[in-house]
């Protein structure tokens, strides 16, 4: 059949030639200077505005040059005329005398020719025909770079003419024996179809012979000419499948790229869905991701359990070393394939490989940070250990610092809203006021988001109103009516902050809004409302048009809601805009009029003023620009436009049913030699007869088989697919023990299903075993997967699925407006985790832990304090019910604090705000008979303490008292922290010397780490004593209890009666400390303290030594 | 038979007259891609109104996939064309209009949206050494596939020309056409890696030139280069050299973002290693670290074997012929990082709005009893801010009105004697007090010093019998260095 389609090919190129050689006969005769009329009429035109530049006086010199016998001459010529072309100057008017040199033999000046014919063969058609025979005499040459550009100029000289000629060439160069030239003709097979759609049956021939090349070379052309000609013959692929898959490392990265985007499309349409729940190991977690779409695979997946094509698997596993490209291209496909096709707990491998790609140019930043927006909408978890990457400098561009931005709200959770809420406030001041701006709605979207801080978020924003700038204010504004809008119930707190406000506020726009806001919910400020609009109708004729109308408006609805009060005032504000000079305003007076107040010509429409102005108003959605990217394959052009390109291939749903695995099954791979390829090593002869379940060995076959066409690498290469193959026997194993799981059929399902997964988490955890540094969050959440495995009723989840779940919980946290009876419980059942994400590793999971509403809300509100620019103290009161081992001490007596007094203690809990900072709560108590007010934190020293102050306390009433909690870094030593303390009238010099039992965190480990520890900090870092225990301490328990009180460390569980043992790490800097406690005959017993802290140690050792001895 | 539109074109304007049988659609299909490719006043005006009459339906025609890349124009800071490349059929410069649109809206030049689009293309485009490279796309295609290509294009010229900027493109234009022609086919990438450039287009110096004027030899190899081939495709074959030498650089950068009380908001470090390796034959190398733990996040080279690496986590690899990045790295994020120096600023301006004070003193921090070289301190000024009159320590400064910049070239930093910068600054009359306060970058180098405290073990050579000169080098710069004020 092919043989026939070719000969048949031959007879029609051979008339083209004919015809073609016709016209060049012709051509030659009417080359002669006078043109046909009509192709003067348009060369005119054309000509006539760039004759001056390019035709100069330059023109006959190059063309005499060009026709000159000297090779140095010509080549000087075609070099000017390179130049011309580079610049955009038309330089066609030379064509016959560069294309007299297409057949020069100086190489160079050939290359040269080449570029001038490909640029005007198109506009010069005929002419261009001349040089064809060249290209054909050519395509014979011996030498393989000569075939190969001369098919590269024939199939790029757009003229329809030679269809047949190139069709000819591509067919002949596509079973050449150098891959070069082939790879060429694959390129070639794409200019053809695009000069000639009609050709693509006949292509598709040829790609399909070429689809089946075993040189990594041509398999990327082929894939990307395959992409353009037939995306749609998903058939061709089945067979060479696996050969892509394997081959994939090897091929060259641009290769690499167009391959993987193809083979994403193909595994969608031929692999089942691995995201249905059967497989998840957190089915809340699941639900939340992909409750949408998921309506119908559930029944489905009822039906029968997952269990990953081998395929599937093969190209997963295939594609992740690529990861490690330098190709940003490379990774960022690689990264979609993961995201497209892996199932929901492997996608996150791909998250390192795409925060690496933020290093490179700025241009790759901006793509990649459009994808992360995107994929982090869906899966926080994925980027929340990066979020400090996504930190904003102030020398970023503005398209990157609004992605990291919204990226940055994507992440809050309640968890880290803190943190992110300070680095906002870094970003609100910042000289980029759109920027500023940007962040001020994205502190609304997270206020909305996350219930918890809604009224913190409020009134950080309130303050921003009394910015300077106009951008800020405006902005704050209109997010601060949206927030109202959201929450209607609860905010006439900050309506009547706003109206006092009101009077600061300069900018029109701002003054508006706050008059909209207090008009609409005038009901629930009944007070203030009739005020402010007494106020307005002084102001009336001074105020901006925007907020007249605004008073006009707030008036009429005053009138309708509270006419006793407001009629007056109405009715004065009306006649004021009745002669305002701006129509607009007249207008609206008149209108208002007519609406509100009855007389007999207004009719019906007065009954329904009320309807009309006070109509519940939709509350503004605030959410991500990048909601419904996910619609677009990501790493596509599509998605970075957010509009379909054309030429846009939609991903295809999963296929409900999976298709015939079998179509990918390669009966018998002869052993083909590649003679092109310079070999070195004998090559070896490849495995041949594979049975269906011996897919494995079946690659590896291909491996070999490859390793073939291989020269002087394949030594080194059979150590690293030695080693390869290691690494991936345990997941191999895997899916033997599926296969085999499926033959015997007497364990569960699930189990099964379970034991695939659990052998890639096996793959994962122990490449975390390798590394041997790692963080402690990650330790703890593989203990809790190792608890989960226990359980065995959880399929084992990886460190990062973890972190996912409980993000997501956080997810469902936010509809916790809805249901919280729900949710709440669930914030109780995993405390570890909740802190786990807290980065606040070393909290023991005994350390006594408060609700959490209440432990962060006092954090949380100094956080947004610090989002004022103005020291306009916030509205808020705040009480902390004290909790721990409460030994509070005195900070300021009321005596000298002239009726202010002070105690403070340390809860002993990590300081959500910064975790380096030592947590205190400040207990200020009003012992005079005057209220107290503006209670806040003054100067401190030393100079370089870092302490977070809590919020002002605005007023303290008479025998009042407030809990405050402040943090401060004392960076590890007991050097005293001075600060004052100030009332508006006065200022106290306090200071907090703090035990070095307070400088500690708990931390809990086994007994084993705790020998490894300790044996790591033997010698210097090791302080001893030994010392007699008062009676009625050697009891475990008092003893225990005794040490806890001291220090705050966590106990280390231990067989041995007579040891004991306590860990904790320093609050700044980390640094472990260990103590034990030995007790030998009668009431003696050592202390040991290990740490690297000397001066700590030997402090903590006496503490400790007068906690125990004494009575 | 013939339609007529075909008739009336005119010989010169593309379209042939000597149509055969059957050849009457693939003129219309020419006619589309024609209009396409021209930009509207190219087209002679008696065209159009012939196409439009035209009794063919041209909607109905498919629409024709093209290639990844379609053109090519580099463009100056000051928005001049100056070069253009079309691998397919020539798309008219007007195309450009919407990035000089966008250009105009950006306050910078680096704020241009990299990829934008027109009513028929997409343009991706780069910024490098003060000048743009806008391709135009017409389908969908990876943008960062465009982009990365576009940075391997500015690499090749800094490679061949020691620098890119447009005296030396314009310099060099016909090597850069043919660079381009090279490794672009039909707009999809063919040579990029420039070991097998260099050995198809010899970059130029100034005695090939006169040698090739002189004889007319030329810079083209007649052969194809053996490592488009092979399936080491970065290493050239029949490499020679009198001394064998094999030098790494281990540079690390530190990216860190420290607040306003010195506290480190963030800190990371990157790293590369840069090699120079010179040596003859088909040498194996073999790489391996004293502590690879270190390493969190690699990216390779494609000639280090990603297999060894996760197996045993050395770097086993036969080296590119010169200059070539091996790897990049992350460091740990759970690693504490080093903070070399630390910058005492106080800015301040004042309530009356008329000027403000300046004091910044920079000290060692953790150098690991390094000496901290080449620290240059740049401080961008809120835009009120006119002029400084400082006086420096040690080093100089300049403040460029212009930009609102001010640079502290201070140099070597000596810890017994702190250098400082202290002034005041005058502001634009009547403007209010800045309310945001400059931001500090910081620039500097420490030699000898890796600062995660990677360490080379050792260099194994395998595959060839002489024993090569082999050198490690350490150096720890700052990378985006942000102190917030």
């Amino acid at each position: 059949m092919y043989g026939c389609g070719f000969s048949a090919f031959r007879l029609e190129a051979r008339g083209a030639m004919k015809a073609a050689l016709v016209s060049a006969e012709n051509l030659q005769l009417s080359l002669q200077p006078e043109l046909s009329q009509e192709e003067q009429a348009l060369t005119r035109a054309r000509r006539c505005h760039d004759h001056k530049e390019a035709q100069g006086p330059g023109n006959d010199e190059l063309k005499e040059m060009l026709e000159s016998n000297k090779e140095s001459l010509k080549l000087e010529a075609m070099k000017r005329i390179i130049g011309l072309i580079a610049k955009g100057k038309n330089a066609s008017e030379l064509f016959p005398a560069v294309v007299k040199n297409v057949a020069n033999k100086n190489i160079e000046l050939k290359k040269l020719v080449y570029v001038y014919l490909v640029r005007y063969a198109e506009e010069q058609q005929d002419l261009a025909l001349l040089s064809i025979s060249t290209f054909q005499r050519a395509l014979k040459d011996p030498n393989q770079l000569i075939r190969a550009s001369a098919l590269r100029v024939l199939s790029s000289i757009r003229v329809p003419i030679i269809v047949p000629i190139m069709m000819l060439a591509i067919k002949e160069s596509a079973s050449d024996m150098s891959p070069y030239v082939r790879k060429t003709s694959a390129h070639a097979i794409q200019k053809l179809y695009s000069l000639d759609p009609e050709q693509r049956e006949h292509l598709i021939e040829v790609i399909e012979k070429l689809l089946k090349d075993k040189s990594t070379l041509v398999a990327g052309s082929v894939v990307m000419a395959f992409e353009e000609v037939c995306p749609d013959r998903i058939d061709l692929i089945h067979k060479n499948y696996r050969k892509l898959c394997n081959l994939l490392v090897d091929v060259e990265e641009w290769g690499q790229v167009v391959i993987i985007s193809m083979l994403t499309r193909y595994a969608r349409t031929q692999f089942t869905s691995p995201w249905q729940e059967g497989v998840s190991f957190d089915e809340n977690n699941e639900k939340a991701f992909y409750d949408s779409d998921s309506e119908e695979k559930r029944d489905e997946t009822e039906t029968k359990p997952y269990m990953m094509d081998p395929d599937h698997r093969l190209l997963l596993r295939n594609t992740k070393p690529l990861l490690q490209s330098r190709n940003t291209a490379v990774v960022m496909a690689v990264a979609q394939l993961y995201w497209h096709l892996a199932p929901t707990h492997e996608v996150s491998a791909v998250t390192k490989s795409l925060v690496r790609l933020l290093r490179s140019h700025r241009e790759v930043q901006y793509v990649v940070l459009q994808n992360i927006a995107t994929m982090s909408i869906q899966r926080k978890g994925m980027f929340e250990p990066y979020m400090k990457s996504f930190y904003v400098r102030s020398t970023d561009p503005t398209h990157i610092k609004t992605l990291k931005l919204e990226i940055l709200t994507n992440l809050a959770n309640e968890a880290n809203i803190s943190t992110i809420l300070r680095e906002f406030q870094t970003y609100v001041k910042s000289q980029d006021k759109a920027f500023a701006a940007a962040t001020i709605q994205a502190i609304g979207r997270c206020a909305t988001n996350i219930s918890e801080v809604t009224d913190t978020c409020l009134n950080g924003l309130v303050l921003l109103l009394s910015n300077r700038d106009e951008t800020v204010v405006a902005e704050s504004v209109v997010v601060i009516k949206k927030l109202l809008q959201t929450q209607p119930t609860q905010h006439s707190e900050i309506i009547k902050h706003m109206a006092k406000l009101f009077d600061k506020i300069t900018v029109a726009m701002a003054r508006a809004s706050i008059l909209w806001l207090i008009g609409e919910y005038c009901e629930r400020v009944p007070k203030i409302a009739p005020d402010v609009l007494r106020k307005m109708a002084k102001s009336f004729t001074s105020e901006e048009d925007i907020v007249k109308l605004q008073i006009v408006n707030l008036a009429a609805k005053l009138y309708l809601t509270n006419s006793k009060q407001t009629k007056l005032l109405t009715q004065y504000i009306l006649n004021l805009g009745k002669y305002d000079q701006n129509y607009d305003i007249r207008d609206r007076t008149r209108f208002i009029r007519q609406l509100i107040v009855p007389n007999e010509k207004s009719g019906a429409l007065s009954k329904y003023a009320r309807r009309i102005l006070l109509a519940p108003k939709p509350a503004p959605l605030l959410q991500s620009a990048f909601k419904d990217r996910d619609r677009y394959q990501l790493g596509t052009l599509s998605h970075s436009l957010n509009l379909k390109a054309s030429g846009y291939q939609e991903l295809s749903d999963w296929p409900a049913v999976a298709p015939d695995q079998s179509v990918r099954n390669v009966e018998v791979i002869e052993p083909q030699v590649n003679e092109w390829v310079p070999t070195v090593g004998k090559s070896k002869p490849a495995k041949s007869a594979k049975s269906e379940d011996k897919f494995y060995s079946d690659s590896e076959g291909e491996q070999v088989d490859r390793k073939g066409s291989k020269n002087s690498s394949s030594s080194s290469n059979d150590s690293s697919s030695s080693s390869s193959s290691s690494s991936s026997s345990s997941s191999s194993e895997g899916s033997g023990s599926e296969e085999s799981d499926e033959e015997t059929s007497d364990e569960s399902p699930k189990s099964s299903s379970q034991s695939g997964e659990g052998s890639s988490e096996s793959e994962t955890d122990q490449k975390k075993e390798k590394n041997k540094k790692n963080t402690d969050s990650k330790a703890k959440s593989k203990a809790v997967n190792s608890e989960s495995e226990e359980n065995n009723n959880m399929v084992s989840s990886s460190s990062e699925d973890g972190s996912a779940s409980s993000s997501s919980d956080s997810d469902s946290d936010t509809e916790q407006k809805k249901s919280s009876s729900r949710s709440k419980p669930k914030v109780h059942e995993r405390p570890p985790k909740e802190v786990s994400l807290l980065d606040l590793d070393d909290v023991a999971p005994s350390a006594p832990t408060t609700p959490k509403a209440s432990a962060y809300s006092p954090s949380l509100l100094s956080d947004l304090e610090g989002l004022s620019l103005s020291s306009v103290s916030s509205p808020m009161q705040v009480t902390v019910q004290p909790f721990g081992p409460v030994k509070s001490h005195e900070l300021l007596h009321h005596m000298s604090g002239k009726g202010l007094s002070a105690r403070y203690h340390f809860p002993r809990q990590p300081f959500l705000y910064q975790p380096s900072m030592v947590q205190l709560q400040i207990t200020l108590t009003n012992a005079s008979d005057q209220p107290l007010e503006g209670i806040h934190l003054g100067e401190h020293s030393p100079a370089s303490l870092t302490l977070h102050r809590f919020s002002p306390v605005e007023r303290l009433e008479p025998q009042a008292s407030v809990t405050v909690s402040m943090g401060i870094d004392f960076n590890d030593s007991t050097q005293a922290a001075n600060f004052q303390l100030c009332t508006k009238e006065a200022e106290f010099s306090v200071s907090i010397q703090p035990a070095v039992g307070e400088l500690l965190l708990p931390a809990s480990l086994t007994q084993a780490d705790f020998e490894k520890e300790q044996g790591k900090l033997l010698g210097m870092n090791e302080t001893s004593a030994t010392i007699t225990m008062a009676e009625g301490h050697c009891s475990s328990a008092v003893l225990n209890k005794q040490v806890r009180s001291m220090a705050n460390l966590g106990e280390v569980i231990t067989g041995h009666n007579n040891t004991h043992r306590f860990a904790g790490r320093t609050v700044s800097s980390g640094a472990l400390v260990l103590v034990t406690v030995e007790k030998r005959e009668a009431a003696d017993a050592t202390i040991t303290v290990n740490t690297d802290k000397s001066v700590m140690a030997s402090m903590l050792l006496r503490d400790l030594k007068q906690a125990l001895a004494s009575a | 038979m013939y339609c007529s539109c075909c008739f009336s074109l005119p010989n010169s304007s593309g379209f042939s007259v000597a149509t055969m049988n059957g050849q009457l659609k693939k003129c219309h299909i020419a006619i589309t891609s024609f209009i396409d490719s021209c930009s509207p006043f190219l087209i002679p005006s008696s065209l159009s109104p012939s196409l439009c009459d035209s009794s063919h339906n041209l909607d109905s025609l498919p629409i024709v996939a093209v290639e990844m890349i379609h053109s090519l124009f580099l463009i100056n800071h000051s928005g001049d064309i100056f070069l253009e490349k079309h691998w397919k059929s020539v798309i008219g410069r007007s195309v450009c209009d919407y990035f000089f649109e966008a250009k105009e809206k950006a306050a910078e030049p680096e704020d241009v949206p990299p990829v934008l689009q027109t009513p028929h293309h997409y343009l991706i485009s780069i910024y490098r050494d003060r000048l743009f490279f806008l391709s135009v796309i017409q389908t969908e295609a990876p943008p960062l596939f465009v982009i990365e290509f576009l940075h391997r294009v500015v690499e090749t010229f800094q490679d061949y020309f020691g620098e890119c900027s447009e005296t030396v493109i314009k310099d060099n234009v016909v090597t850069v056409y043919e660079l381009l022609e090279e490794m672009l086919d039909n707009g999809f990438p063919l040579a990029t890696e420039s070991n097998i450039l260099k050995e198809m287009i010899r970059p130029p110096t100034i005695l090939r030139t006169m040698v090739n004027t002189l004889t007319g030899t030329s810079n083209f190899e007649e052969r194809l280069p053996s490592g488009q081939l092979s399936t080491i495709p970065w290493r050239r074959s029949g490499v020679k050299y009198t001394n064998n030498e094999a030098y790494f650089d281990v540079i690390e950068e530190i990216d860190a973002i420290v607040d306003k009380s010195g506290t480190t908001v963030c800190a990371e470090i990157q790293g590369v290693i840069e090699a120079c390796v010179k040596l003859t034959g088909m040498p194996d190398l073999t790489l391996s670290f004293m502590n690879p733990r270190l390493l969190d996040d690699v990216s390779f080279h494609p000639c280090v074997r990603f297999k060894r690496w996760e197996a045993e986590r050395v770097l086993s690899f036969i080296p590119p012929d010169g200059n070539f990045t091996l790897m990049s790295y992350h460091v740990n994020a759970q690693n504490l990082v080093a903070i070399p120096v630390y910058v005492k600023q106080n800015i301040s301006f004042f309530e009356s709005g008329s000027g403000g004070r300046l004091d910044l003193t920079a000290g060692p921090k953790q150098t690991m009893g390094k000496t901290v070289e080449g620290l240059v301190i740049t401080v961008h000024m809120p835009k009120a801010v006119l002029s400084a009159s400082l006086t420096a320590t040690q080093g100089s400064y300049t403040y460029d009105p212009a930009t609102k910049v001010l640079v502290w070239d201070i140099g070597r930093l000596n810890p017994q004697k702190l250098p400082n910068l202290r002034g005041s600054l005058s502001l634009q009359a009547g403007a209010p007090k800045p309310e945001d306060n400059p931001s500090i970058n910081i620039a500097l180098k420490i030699q000898q010093l890796a600062i995660s405290g990677l360490k080379v073990n050792r260099l194994d050579m395998y595959g060839e019998k002489y024993k090569p000169f082999k050198g490690v080098k350490y150096v720890t710069k700052a990378g985006k260095f942000q102190v917030r004020t």
